[in-house]
């Protein structure tokens, strides 16, 4: 079909059939690539554009509606909006941001100065997992920001809000294959691949892949013991959606079916049902265990059992990427959190040594720990080395949601005990998580948990105890916390039940219990004088005392409060976890930051280069970033465990404070002159290095400095006695909340949330964590649950839309120490905070998340 | 690869119906949020004057492509305005229409509790003739209705009567934005003894309950019993049992708020 349409001012005409999708069209045939696409359904908005002056989804919508029409993309906007966005810290991954802006863009043409609850509804079709809404909604009303040099732009910002950045769906080499991968659709199975060969000449089709098509190892896993993953699975299947085979061709070719002989096996619930592997024995994959002290002590005592689901990710980005052999290199441009992990894993499938695996991380439309673990990577690179042409896979939403990794379901039981006054004597805790069919991440939870079940508290005496379960459900594995959010909802209940029983104020009996400097925790670590937990409960207080004035516990409508605590051990559990920083000078006078930590929306590419500018002493935009190319850059560990800011950016810090004593040792100048990068030159006090005149090493420098961070941490004992962490951060929060109590719902008007950050490199990026953070918390709490099979995409499972958030104010709280991580943090406290609230409003305890209408109705009938 | 026609007459989209069996395409919020879209369509968004909402003595007129957005800027009942501005969000009103809601016969379209409880008709259109069904007749089941394979529908009709209508649209979902109704209730009293309360997402076609209007104006409270026409199933969004909890309540509710 002709169709004849102005798409951002142009006239353009197409010959292309009247059904495809808009968003196709944009994307692959005018290469407008701005244009998101998340869901492929309409329930995500990314893909929103302008069709004659209205938003609409482009995924909806055929391409022969635009004949004749006009077509407004990001790509389309002026730069007014973009600005603000940037400003304010609008775009973390920036997935979403193209949808953001058109629907913003579509308001404000039609009412240049709305309130806060026209932009709701003008955006309420637009779904962001990263930001919580709040500085999306600032930008739009241009609210002002507080004046503050840290809070510069991201310096990667100015792609996200054009348009430009690109994402992992967002390269399309000419000449690529296709790769499907054919997925059980059963948790349980023994499959026979039927006769492969009727379909081997089907045109356009150049591969079909099967477990014995994998050149290397078959298997994989995050931990070196833990390689029990299979690329492409061995006629046995342990959960629904798990590969069995994959196609390689045309985009037609590879949508050929496949015949697969299926024999079902009833499924394995987390606990019962016969071992799934040889070595995990009565499923169990591994136990967590700290104990300390006799926890009989203590007579005021409370107990709770608590139960949560699986809960997905959910990021805008489905999984993306192409593979490309370059002679005897494979080299992968996909969007991951951990481009050296990614690399070593490739290597073993593969068979070839890591130097020949390249990782390219593309920009990220959100990871949250879900893109920790291989999606795409595996088998793009075993097509692309075996055709020697580029191949490329894109999961659809429903792949991307039945396939990737998700948080782990618990079953928590918990009981503590307290004296008279109010001060916590023990702390007994048991966790079991659903693990799923492989040990991806699991270890880490079942490790991470005890040490943290306690809370922030200072308890004597502890017994903290946690197993990892297989199941043939799907793999759970890293996500925000790791299984720390959901011991938190125990807890954080406990102390609100013993504080009722001593009379005392839930904000006070926190106080009174809070791990102080000079505290030991369960684990025996003494805190160091960074721990500021009394110090964010006090910047607390005042808007807890406020919230607390609009209680009404009365009535069919009741509001009420709660607070919450959290702690986070900052990187991995007693393991460690190193960061490699290189910064330097080129010949053109040029500093270059070569960091490996991979920017998933949260900033770190902004935050590398603030470190690097305050320690070399020169202003941000004046430091050049080679991010995440396991080519150009060193190891700088996986982007989780909060830990980029404070491991990546120490090992920055000292990379650039070694480059700066080099500098001024090379003008023979003091430890406090001033360096000043200018006109290719470098001034130091009036005196002249010229660049230029000195010999570049193989990176191109000419000065550099290097920097390697490990956090010091001890081994746990057996009874989990150690530092596990060489730094924790802090928080305290509090929700109001209004509870219906004839329909059981729950609104959530107003978060604060106080966090010990160390220091905040940018304040913008950390309250944008804090915002994210408390978006999920609050989804966690009231409405996300992810049911494999049932809840596939974006309109069964829920998450917050931007007239879910409230108001957040955030209180961040800095100390003498060094910056901390906050991803993570912000959302350990959120939904025990909203569980307490209920419980304050309405007497009614939840101890099953999510909150929906229908339990909370249950729970005030109980 | 199907065929896709977009004719700009009505006379050429029903010749064309009845030619060959095709899948009428209007916003396409329905038939695009599939993975596969249907094989041939025919693409009704060209047809002249079936866009604006008009307003008669006796009735409005709805016509097939007249979206939720236009819904909203008519002069249409309160409750369809309530319901337009909850269906999606932005992008989705500005696409999908309110016949092609009827249309899809999902039991949990918001449109269909409201048209019901308004009494409105249907108005399809085939080479052989017009014909007007009620709103009750016309759907038959989830996903099924009575249009013939040749017809399309024309648009709704929506009888005024002589007294102000007061009406009240109650949707309960689970999250602000984008939901999918776990139940809704629509309210029309067009006169203090002509009240009707119509349920979605509670059964397979949105229901009318006589029982429950008769209580409400006898000033009887409302019991679970009085919900014995519907048959709510249990899914991912609530149980059954929720669902006439929250539906009593839902209908409480609405019927405070029009008196
Ligand atoms: C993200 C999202 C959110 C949604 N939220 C809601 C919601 O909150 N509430 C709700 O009720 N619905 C919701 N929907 C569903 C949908 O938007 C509505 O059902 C919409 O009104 C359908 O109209 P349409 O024009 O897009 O229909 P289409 O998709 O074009 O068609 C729907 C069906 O009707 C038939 N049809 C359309 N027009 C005619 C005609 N004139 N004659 C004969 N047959 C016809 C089509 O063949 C098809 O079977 C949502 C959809 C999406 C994608
Ligand atoms: S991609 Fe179109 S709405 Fe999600
Ligand atoms: S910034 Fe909105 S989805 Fe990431």
């Amino acid at each position: 079909m002709k169709i004849s349409s102005e798409i951002n001012g142009r006239t353009v005409v197409l010959d292309v059939p009247g059904e495809r999708r808009l968003a196709d069209l944009l994307r692959e045939d005018l290469g407008l690539t701005g244009t998101k696409i998340g869901c492929n359904a309409g329930d995500c908005g990314a893909c929103t554009v302008l069709l004659d002056g209205e938003q609409v989804c482009a995924c909806l919508v055929p391409a022969a509606r635009i004949d004749g029409g006009t077509v407004v993309t990001v790509e389309g906007l002026g730069p007014e909006l973009a600005a603000r966005f940037l400003l304010h810290g609008a775009a973390q991954c920036g997935f979403c941001t193209p949808g953001m802006l058109v629907a913003a863009t579509s308001l404000l043409n039609a009412n240049p100065a709305p309130d806060e609850a026209e932009v709701m509804d003008a955006l309420g079709g637009v779904l962001c997992r990263c930001t919580g809404y709040r500085k999306i909604i600032d930008a739009i009303l241009d609210r002002p920001v507080a004046d503050d040099p840290r809070r510069i732009a991201k310096v990667d910002g100015p792609a996200l809000v054009t348009g430009t950045a690109r994402f992992g769906a967002d390269e399309m080499p000419d000449d690529v294959l296709h790769v499907r991968m054919i997925r059980s659709p059963h948790p349980h199975a023994r499959f026979a691949l039927g006769d492969l060969d009727s379909i081997r000449g089907t045109p356009g089709l150049h591969l079909l892949l099967t477990a014995a098509d994998v050149p290397g190892s078959n298997t994989y896993g995050i931990y070196p013991t833990g390689k029990d993953q299979f690329v492409l699975a061995e006629g046995y299947v342990r959960h629904r959606g798990e590969p069995v085979c994959a196609l390689v061709g045309t985009a037609e070719a590879v949508q050929t079916d496949v015949p697969i002989a299926w024999e079902v096996l009833p499924p394995v619930a987390m606990g019962e049902g016969p071992d799934l592997h040889p070595h995990t024995p009565g499923n169990i994959l591994i136990r967590g265990r700290v104990a300390r002290g006799d926890t009989a002590q203590g007579d005021i005592r409370a107990a709770i059992a608590v139960e949560t689901g699986f809960v997905e990710h959910a990021y805008i980005e489905p999984e993306a990427g192409y593979a490309r052999r370059v002679g005897e290199t494979i080299e992968i441009v996909a969007t991951t959190q951990t481009p050296y992990m990614d690399r070593d894993e490739i290597a073993l499938i593969l068979g070839i040594p890591p130097e020949r695996v390249r990782i390219i991380p593309t920009a990220v439309g959100g990871g949250f720990g879900g893109k920790l673990d291989l999606s795409v990577q595996p088998l793009i690179a075993i097509a692309a080395w075996r055709t020697g042409r580029p191949c490329r896979l894109v999961y659809t939403r429903a792949e991307s949601m039945m396939a990737s990794t998700k948080r782990h379901p618990s079953r928590i039981t918990a009981e503590a005990a307290m004296d008279n006054e109010g001060r916590l004597l023990s702390y007994c805790c048991h966790a079991d998580f659903d693990t799923g069919a492989y040990a991806s991440w699991g270890p880490t939870v079942a490790n991470r948990v005890p040490v943290h079940a306690t809370g922030p508290y200072r308890v004597p005496n502890v017994l903290c105890t946690s197993a990892a379960i297989h199941s043939t459900n799907p793999p759970a594995g890293a996500f925000r916390g790791f299984g720390v959010p959901q011991v938190a909802l125990a807890g954080e209940a406990l102390l609100d039940m013993l504080a009722a029983r001593l009379g005392i104020d839930p904000w006070e009996i926190r106080r009174i219990n809070t791990l102080r400097p000079g505290d030991a925790s369960g684990t025996g670590q003494v805190m160091g004088q960074g721990a500021a937990l009394v110090e964010c409960l006090d910047a607390l207080h005042p808007a807890y005392l406020a919230m607390r004035a609009q209680r009404q516990t009365e009535g069919s409508i009741r509001r009420g409060v709660g607070v919450a605590c959290m702690w986070y051990g900052i990187g991995n559990t007693s393991m460690s976890n190193p960061s490699e920083m290189v910064i330097g000078i080129d010949a053109a006078g040029r500093c270059v930051l070569f960091s490996g930590a991979v920017d998933i929306g949260q900033g770190s590419n902004t935050v590398m280069t603030q470190i690097a500018a305050a320690a070399l002493g020169v202003p941000p935009e004046d430091v050049g970033l080679v991010a995440g190319d396991t080519a150009r850059t060193r190891d700088a560990g996986k982007t989780s465990a909060s830990r980029q800011t404070y491991v990546s950016g120490t090992a920055v810090r000292l990379a650039a404070e070694a480059l700066r004593a080099e500098i001024l040792r090379r003008a023979n100048a003091g430890a406090d002159a001033a360096i000043v990068l200018a006109g290719g030159k470098i001034l130091i006090n009036g005196l002249v290095l010229d660049p230029a005149a000195m010999k570049p090493d193989a990176e191109g420098l000419v000065l550099r400095g290097e920097g390697r961070f490990d956090p010091p941490t001890t081994p746990l004992d057996a009874d989990g006695q150690g530092e596990p962490y060489a730094c924790y951060a802090f928080a305290a929060q509090a929700a109001l909340v209004e509870v219906d109590t004839a329909l059981g719902t729950v609104r959530v008007l107003k978060i604060a949330a106080a966090h010990d950050v160390g220091r905040a490199v940018n304040p913008t990026l950390v309250e944008g964590q804090i915002h994210g953070g408390i978006a999920q918390g609050l989804g966690l709490a009231l409405m996300e649950e992810y049911l494999p099979g049932r809840t596939e995409n974006l309109h069964d499972y829920l998450i917050p839309t931007i007239g879910d958030v409230p108001e957040i104010e955030v209180f961040l709280v800095e100390t003498e120490d060094g910056p901390k991580g906050v991803g993570e943090p912000a959302l350990v406290a959120t939904a025990p905070a909203i569980l307490n609230a209920i419980a304050d409003a309405t007497g009614a305890r939840l101890t099953r998340v999510p909150a929906t209408p229908e339990r909370v109705l249950e729970a005030l009938r109980a | 690869m199907g065929v896709y026609l977009r004719p700009t007459t009505l006379e050429q989209a029903l010749a064309a119906l009845a030619a060959a069996p095709l899948t009428i395409l209007a916003g396409g919020t329905d038939l695009y949020a599939l993975p596969q879209t249907a094989p041939d369509l025919l693409d009704i968004t060209r047809l002249p004057d079936l866009r604006t909402i008009s307003s008669h003595p006796d009735h409005w007129f709805v016509p097939c492509r007249a979206t939720w957005t236009d819904v909203l800027r008519s002069d249409l009942p309160a409750l369809l305005h309530q319901a337009a501005a909850q269906v999606g969000g932005r992008q989705v009103q500005n696409t999908a229409t309110l016949v092609g809601n009827l249309c899809n016969a999902s039991p949990a379209a918001d449109g269909v509790p409201c048209l019901m409880a308004l009494g409105a008709q249907v108005e399809l259109v085939s080479q052989s003739g017009r014909r007007l069904l009620e709103l009750r007749d016309f759907i038959l089941g989830p996903r099924r209705t009575a249009r013939r394979a040749d017809e399309l529908v024309l648009g709704v009709r929506i009888p005024r009567g002589a007294a102000p209508i007061r009406s009240e649209f109650e949707k309960l979902g689970a999250r602000r934005y984008l939901v999918i109704s776990i139940a809704s209730v629509a309210v029309v009293a067009r006169a203090p003894s002509d009240l009707r309360i119509v349920v979605g997402a509670c059964s397979a076609v949105p229901c009318r309950l006589p029982e429950v209007e008769a209580a409400v104006l006898a000033g009887k409270p409302l019991q679970i019993q009085h919900l014995a026409a519907l048959s709510p199933i249990d899914d991912v969004r609530a149980t059954a049992d929720y669902r006439r909890t929250a539906v009593l309540q839902l209908i409480r509710r609405a019927y405070e708020n029009i008196v």
